[in-house]
């Protein structure tokens, strides 16, 4: 039941045939679990908490960066540095008290995803990499649950609801598992793309809680923002790979990459970048955190610094030797992208 | 004068890879999309490496006899998130 507060606060909802307060109810006894609390995942749980869907789950390694700010809305100038699911529950409490607001500062991995798959209705990937979209796929084929998936590249974005009442799931449109090292924070991206992305996907969450209206499910949108263009692809379920995850479980794709154990790295990517790298001796230190964490980084040996392209292990390594007087750190030339994995 | 002549679009990684979001093909033996995309492969190396899926007329497919006026795109996975 709604109470007074609520009925007033969901008053342009209930007005609404298709939502009503049978509608505002669904919402509000659904669970949704949010993978990724970037782009793409901060409007989502804006917009999820706002229209009173009753519990949201989010999960995210991350600090805030800086250079999350001009796409990441729910964060701000004084929050740079914090937990993303920390500042994001705070925010979406103020958007809305009546939303329960679980975190977990994490990785999705192996070790949580069915556990946390399982304790939901629907589940919304706001992910940038690959190695996360098949696990999240597989997982929700395993505990029969819809996704909503979306990803972007520069000025272009897709979207689909996956495994959607035994609709096509992400391994049937992308069978082939990309190597996954495309991506990398250094990519440039137009500010709104994750914005229009990202209410889209809340949207088809909306249409799945409430059994309304048709899931962008069979069909790939493709929209692209620097030319105001969008078309729609359709795709068909791929039985036997569905057959195959269900048979096989969970596992990993490629997302440990081995390095010289002889040497010593220092990796300046974010936390939740693929692939993990192995090496014997190895310090993971994000670029924003160096000047707080100097400190920890060895003087008497040569130092390798790694990211995923090169580009901000050589920024890293000239604050390094311009403030701190570092002269041991050689940039791996090219990122992990340049290695053979 | 048997050609088939067809569109062909790229999206994200592929058009980059390309150098352009899309051109108009005249296909003059086989009219397979296999060969097409043999073709394209060769004219541009790069693509050899990228992940993608192939559409025609906005359907994902393997294979096909394409037929004058068929859009094909190359379709490769984002990850940006």
């Amino acid at each position: 039941m709604l109470n007074e507060e609520e009925i007033s606060r969901y008053k342009r909802h209930l007005a609404l045939d298709q939502v009503g307060e049978d509608g505002q109810q669904k919402l509000k006894s659904a669970k949704v679990l949010i993978v990724g609390v970037g782009g793409l995942g901060c409007p989502v749980a804006q917009y999820l908490a706002a229209t009173g869907v009753g519990s949201l789950t989010l999960i995210d390694p991350d600090l805030v960066d800086e250079s999350n700010l001009h796409r990441q809305i729910l964060f701000g100038s004084a929050d740079v540095g914090q937990p993303k699911v920390e500042v994001a529950r705070r925010k979406l409490n103020e958007l809305n008290a009546f939303v329960k607001i679980n975190i977990h500062q994490a990785l999705f991995s192996l070790e949580n995803a069915q556990e946390l798959v399982s304790q939901i209705d629907v589940v919304v990937d706001g992910t940038d990499n690959f190695q996360s979209k098949y696990l999240i796929n597989d997982a929700c084929v395993i505990e029969n649950k819809p996704f909503v998936s979306a990803s972007i590249f520069k000025f272009e974005g897709q979207l689909s609801a996956f495994n959607y009442q035994n609709g096509p799931t992400y391994r049937c449109a992308f069978p082939k598992e990309s190597s996954g090292l495309d991506n990398c924070e250094e990519v440039g991206v137009l500010g709104v793309l994750p914005g229009v992305l990202g209410t889209m996907q809340a949207a088809e969450v909306l249409k799945i809680i409430l059994g309304i209206g048709n899931v962008l499910s069979g069909k790939l949108k493709l929209i692209n923002t620097l030319f105001a263009s969008e078309q729609t692809i359709e795709f068909e379920r791929d039985e036997s790979a569905v057959a195959d995850i269900k048979k096989r479980g969970l596992r990993t794709i490629e997302n440990q990459c081995e390095l010289d154990h002889d040497a010593f790295y220092l990796d300046v990517r974010n936390l939740s970048e693929l692939p993990v790298l192995n090496a014997s001796n190895m310090l993971h230190i994000p670029l924003r955190e160096l000047e707080s964490r100097f400190k920890e980084i060895p003087k008497n040996r040569e130092v390798k610094v790694v990211c995923q392209s090169g580009i901000r292990s050589k920024q890293a390594i000239e604050v390094l030797e311009n403030k701190f007087g570092f002269d041991n750190l050689t940039n791996l030339e090219g990122g992990i992208l340049s290695l053979e994995i | 004068m048997n050609g088939v002549k067809v569109t062909v679009k790229y999206f994200g990684a592929v058009a980059e890879t390309v150098g352009k979001s899309g051109e108009e093909i005249t296909m003059n033996e086989t009219k397979k999309l296999s060969l097409l995309q043999k073709n394209l492969e060769k004219q541009y190396p790069d693509l050899e490496a990228a992940t993608y899926r192939l559409s025609v007329n906005k359907k994902l497919i393997e294979d096909c006899e394409l037929a004058d006026g068929d859009e094909v795109a190359l379709l490769p996975p984002f990850a940006g998130g």
